[in-house]
């Protein structure tokens, strides 16, 4: 191997700087599938993790069986049957622009598949809870749901934040495989990229580093906030 | 001391970098001479593609590709059943030549100037146009200007789309057209079945094969935009090589191989294929 070829394929980054606009869209459309998901994994995790410590029984099953069946499923099975499934082939969303409905529904499959890890973060933060607390919730009359919203859970997402900072990191590297259900992002720009510029280690490292100044404060904002949060006993 | 340990880790990485390089550093000799002496041959080809080059459930290959590369090799003296098949993606087609992965690439490989620049190529054997793919009972879309403001399915990692929308193409003409995002060609189709795309377009031979396939759902329209030289890609300066397979490829062409193999690969498709020799391109 020549100078000239091991230059091209170890050290090159001219064609990260040459195609640097799509680069940014394709990050921009990351961050954009990270965000919502994340508010949607998060609203709908809490609501799980409630239904799981619930007195009735049939929620808890049905949150215990939508956690299990979630959790233990690969992702990009649950967003090839976003995509191919239900898009392609039963038709759902098959009218709407495909900017539209691909968006949707890898920020549905991403979301459903992600507040199984939500609710099982946050389940873990309500067993750090006293049980005291939910007793003395109890004796003062509060119902279920009261002693939940006001006493029990904000003392467990304080416990949590560290952990669900992980979950959303996990998360955002997970974005990566939303071009099975139709939505191009920064993973789907490199794989085009490729196409031009040959399959580069600069490219590899340059989106690896694309994804590491997301997700990198990520993790700092978490740890700061875990630590500023933490509840004192 | 910290330091110090990042500066070993990276002295580390940078020794293994350096006999990565130099193991891949052997086997200088042409390729001919090589199929000669050893009666063997690597071929990367395609795997994913009907028609072209697609490996079977029971782990054989078959397609366009897979005749003429038997035919080329046969011409170079080696026996089909000594012939190694790799698959070679888009993407790492110039390493698998460059490292000597692969003795050559028979795999829908375009020849153009980027690629001339890292790998050497022999042919074309054939030239293929990118072509238009719709549903069976569509007749909305009969010529490029047609695609305005359908969707197109968008194949990351595959140039096709960019033809039409920054206008690389015969005519120099841009579309506007919706672009669909997708892994793979053989998930465009899904999607074309399913309506959530109107138009499938690369080139013509491969929709040809996946309408080979499901001719009652799919027909490819015939409205050619550009033309791609298919070429034997081997490794650059290998001058002697390209001789011989060009060799290959003119008897290939005389003796009526060529357009046998066509017709068993595209005949069903009701596709009007080239069936007479393409001018070569200069070995070098």
């Amino acid at each position: 191997m020549d100078w000239n070829n091991f230059y091209d394929k170890l050290l090159n980054f001219g064609p990260f700087l040459e195609h640097s606009n799509e680069i940014w869209s394709g990050f921009l459309a990351t961050i954009r599938l990270s965000a919502m998901a994340a508010v949607l994994a998060l609203v709908l995790g809490t609501l799980l993790a409630a239904m799981r410590v619930s007195p009735v029984s049939v929620m808890r099953a049905t949150a215990t069986m939508y956690v299990n069946t979630l959790r233990n499923t690969p992702l990009t099975l649950i967003l090839l049957f976003c995509g191919l499934g239900l898009r392609d082939t039963l038709g759902f969303m098959a009218q709407a622009a495909p900017t539209v409905s691909g968006y949707w529904l890898a920020v549905a499959g991403l979301s459903a598949y992600t507040a199984a890890f939500v609710c099982e973060t946050l389940r873990s933060g309500i067993n750090t809870v006293p049980i005291g607390q939910a007793e003395a919730a109890r004796s003062v009359g509060l119902p279920f749901s009261q002693s939940l919203r006001l006493v029990i859970l904000p003392q467990a997402f304080r416990a949590v934040i560290a952990p669900l900072g992980s979950v959303l990191i996990a998360m955002i590297k997970n974005t990566s495989v939303a071009l099975v259900a139709g939505y191009f992002e920064a993973t789907a720009t490199m794989k085009q990229l490729f196409d031009d510029v040959g399959a580069t280690v600069p490219l590899f490292f340059g989106f690896a580093i694309g994804y590491m100044i997301l997700t990198l404060p990520t993790g700092l904002l978490f740890g700061w906030l875990a630590k500023r949060m933490a509840v004192t006993r | 001391m910290r330091k110090g340990r990042y500066g070993a880790a990276l002295a580390a990485l940078a020794a293994v970098a350096v006999l990565l390089t130099a193991c891949s550093t052997k086997k200088d000799s042409s390729v001919v001479e090589r199929a000669k002496e050893n009666n063997k041959l690597t071929i990367g080809v395609k795997f994913d593609q009907p028609g072209i080059g697609l490996k079977k459930p029971d782990g054989s290959v078959e397609g366009f590709d897979i005749d003429v590369a038997t035919y080329i090799a046969k011409q170079l003296g080696v026996d089909a059943k000594n012939i190694a098949w790799k698959e070679t993606r888009s993407v790492n087609r110039e390493s698998f030549l460059q490292n000597g992965n692969v003795d050559l690439a028979v795999a829908s490989y375009t020849i153009n100037p980027n690629r001339k620049k890292k790998v050497g190529f022999a042919g074309p054997y054939y030239i293929a146009h990118q072509d238009i793919m719709v549903r069976s009972n569509d007749n909305s879309i009969q010529s490029f200007a047609d695609l305005k403001g359908k969707r197109l399915c968008q194949v990351a990692g595959s140039n096709s789309w960019e033809n039409i929308t920054r206008g690389t193409n015969k005519l120099n003409q841009k579309q506007d057209v919706v672009l669909f995002p997708a892994n793979s060609y053989d998930e465009c189709m899904t999607k074309l079945r399913g309506k959530s795309v109107d138009v499938v377009s690369t080139d013509d031979v491969i929709l040809a094969g996946f309408a080979a396939r499901d001719p009652q759902n799919f027909k490819v329209v015939g409205a050619p935009f550009t033309d791609e030289k298919y070429g034997v890609g081997m490794k650059k300066g290998d001058k002697k090589s390209c001789e011989a397979v060009n060799m290959a490829i003119k008897k290939m062409y005389e003796d009526g191989s060529a357009q046998r193999f066509l017709e068993k690969n595209f005949g069903a498709a009701k596709f009007k294929y080239a069936d007479t020799l393409p001018a070569f391109e200069p070995c070098s």
